[in-house]
């Protein structure tokens, strides 16, 4: 490390005062804009939990919906047209919907029931307890073992329970990619099981999955579906779709967002107030650097390097604190939903640039408006 | 015959313009040798800060010329100056300003650091100046830790140690007592000054004069005379 910016390390440790208030600020404010951004992201995920877990590449629905839980069902006679439309590979259909059910205990527990299609069992989840068979038994539910599974109070193969009047028995357990946003446990059956167990309306399907013959095609049967009067997606755009509703029609994203922006408003006061005072209180020191012979651009260095110094450190602690946070969070929350990803971090470190490069920007226009003469003069 | 170590010809400063022009400096002309100690006094106000730092180029003349040894240093670009006041000059500041949050050896070390010598070095160096200035079981401390004798002697030993030519002590004693100013002056005199370094005292105490080769003598920015010093040239 050249010396001066080791003179320039010492003098920001050394003060142990600023040292710790600088990187408190730092810390804090990437903590809150970490937590802030993993919090939204997670809720995100978790809102498309059902279209991530079943994987189909086309899904269409009402052009009305907006949420894979907010479904609106659709005639039979659209399952036929789609399936009709060259380039479709296989389309069968889909049911999504809520419900109560019943336990050994007498306690009733909201479930979100999906249906999978009774030939192809299109979407099915990975089985960690029971066959994949054992679905077409009569009365058979596979529980999702996911952090609602408790709800269900850890039923086991065998486990029975009533929905709607019916019986109901859980004859697998399955694992799935992510959990849904509502904290309510999985059951995972027939389609026409699900149709016969639960009330409906006079159309049935929540969505149609469709798969292409090849990519080229979705383009095409997005096309058919939309001549047809619905909404066919793939899964990005779905997911995609979903984001936005919560963005920008929920209170979750602009709260979160607000969030973020006073997070970093907090953090840019604290560190930029306390590096310019740190500047100040040395200011005397820097003109006497200058008088020694110090170059404007070594001192220039010196406080880029002070800033940079503190704001990446106050970056990794506070990365540390959000992840030692969060870990703490699912310890007593399992469905506790933040996960923190790479733009998550990068948003982070961009705005955590910003607050280095403003505090040190009016550092170093102190530093460089100071003369040497000042100093001879006291 | 040798270059002289300091030569200002018709050095001008002012400040403001028109009605407010204000004369800091006005047709300063002198010489400072090698081997001596001068002195330059006068009241507040008189333009010795203003001389001083023209002398040493910090402070650039509306007019006139200061060589050091020979270079006229008001001609070099920014960066040159700053070059040359690094490798020639070394400042005895009146506050000091030693950093408080680094070792005293570390702030004798610094001219060394901005000449881009190696750390460790630069600190074997800065130790060994702050033997020459009597510190050397105090080179770990801090210098807050430190009187303030022994924080003037930490400034001088800054000054010598990138070993430069011209030393430029502005009021060393203003923060002292009467004997320990005495004693650094006599130090200073006695261990700093040789054949090959010339020294730039400014101050206003009289109690100091007796170590001075020459005494410049400041009035309303003009030099109104040259007093042999006590010593007399010895």
């Amino acid at each position: 490390m050249p010396g001066t910016l080791r003179i320039a390390y010492k003098l920001l440790v050394n003060d142990r005062a600023k040292f710790v208030t600088l990187l408190v600020g730092i810390t804090f404010a990437v903590f809150l804009m970490i937590q802030m951004t993993s919090l939204f992201t997670g809720v995100l995920g978790r809102a498309s939990a059902t279209v991530i877990n079943i994987g189909a590449s086309i899904w269409v629905m009402d052009p009305a919906v907006q949420t894979v839980a907010n479904t609106i069902p659709l005639p039979d006679y659209i399952l036929d047209e789609v399936r009709s439309i060259p380039g479709v590979k296989y389309a069968v259909p889909f049911y999504s919907g809520g419900a109560l059910v019943k336990l050994k205990s007498g306690a009733y527990q909201a479930v979100n029931i999906v249906g999978l299609d009774d030939t192809s069992l299109f979407g099915r989840p990975q089985l960690v307890a029971g066959e994949i068979d054992d679905i077409f038994a009569e009365n058979a539910f596979f529980a999702v073992d996911d952090s609602e599974f408790r709800k269900l109070e850890n039923p086991k193969i065998g486990t029975e329970f009533e929905l709607n009047d019916h019986r109901g028995m859980i004859v697998g357990i399955a694992r799935v990619a992510t959990s849904g946003l509502f904290g309510v446990p999985t059951l995972y059956t027939t389609y026409n099981r699900a149709l016969q167990y639960l009330p409906n309306t006079r159309f049935t399907i929540s969505y149609i999955l469709v798969e292409p013959k090849s990519t080229k095609d979705a383009q095409f049967i997005k096309q058919q579906v939309a001549k047809a009067g619905y909404l066919a997606l793939t899964k990005d755009e779905f997911m995609s779709k979903i984001s936005t509703f919560y963005k920008y029609q929920t209170g979750i994203g602009t709260n979160l967002m607000l969030m973020t922006v006073i997070s970093f408003i907090v953090g840019l006061s604290i560190s930029g107030q306390t590096f310019y005072t740190f500047i100040l209180e040395n200011i005397e020191k820097f003109g006497a650097l200058k008088a020694i012979g110090a170059k404007g651009r070594e001192l220039i260095a010196m406080i880029l390097f002070q800033a940079s110094f503190v704001a990446l450190t106050g970056y990794g602690l506070g990365i540390g604190l959000c992840a030692l946070v969060i870990a703490l969070a699912r310890l007593q929350l399992p469905d506790y939903a933040a996960t923190i990803t790479f733009p998550n971090l990068a948003l982070a470190f961009v705005m955590v640039v910003i607050i280095a490069g403003v505090s040190s920007y009016f550092g170093v226009r102190r530093v460089l408006r100071i003369e040497p003469f000042d100093i001879f003069r006291g | 015959m040798a270059a002289p170590a300091i030569q200002a010809t018709g050095l001008n400063k002012w400040f403001g313009e028109g009605d407010t022009k204000t004369y800091a400096v006005k047709d300063v002309n002198f010489e400072a040798n090698f081997g001596e100690m001068l002195y330059v006094v006068g009241p507040s106000g008189s333009g010795k800060t203003t001389m001083l730092s023209m002398i040493s180029g910090i402070l650039r003349p509306n007019s006139g010329s200061v060589k050091i040894e020979n270079t006229d240093i008001w001609g070099l670009p920014d960066d040159g100056i700053a070059e040359f006041r690094l490798h020639k000059i070394g400042f005895v500041f009146q506050d000091y300003h030693l950093f408080p949050r680094l070792t005293t050896a570390e702030n004798v070390a610094i001219p060394l650091v901005l000449q881009k010598r190696d750390w460790d070095e630069a600190i074997e160096e800065a130790r060994r100046d702050l033997d020459i200035v009597g510190l050397k079981n105090r080179a770990d401390l801090p210098p807050v830790k430190l009187s303030g004798g022994e924080q003037q002697r930490v400034a001088i030993a800054r000054a010598i140690v990138s070993r430069p030519d011209i030393l430029i002590l502005d009021e060393p004693t203003a923060s002292l007592d009467g004997d320990t100013g005495r004693t650094i002056v006599s130090f200073v005199r006695n261990n700093i000054l040789n054949e090959h370094r010339c020294i730039v005292i400014v101050t206003h105490d009289a109690r100091i004069f007796e170590f001075a080769d020459r005494i410049l003598k400041m009035e309303d920015g003009r030099l109104t005379g040259i007093d042999k010093g006590a010593t007399n040239g010895q």
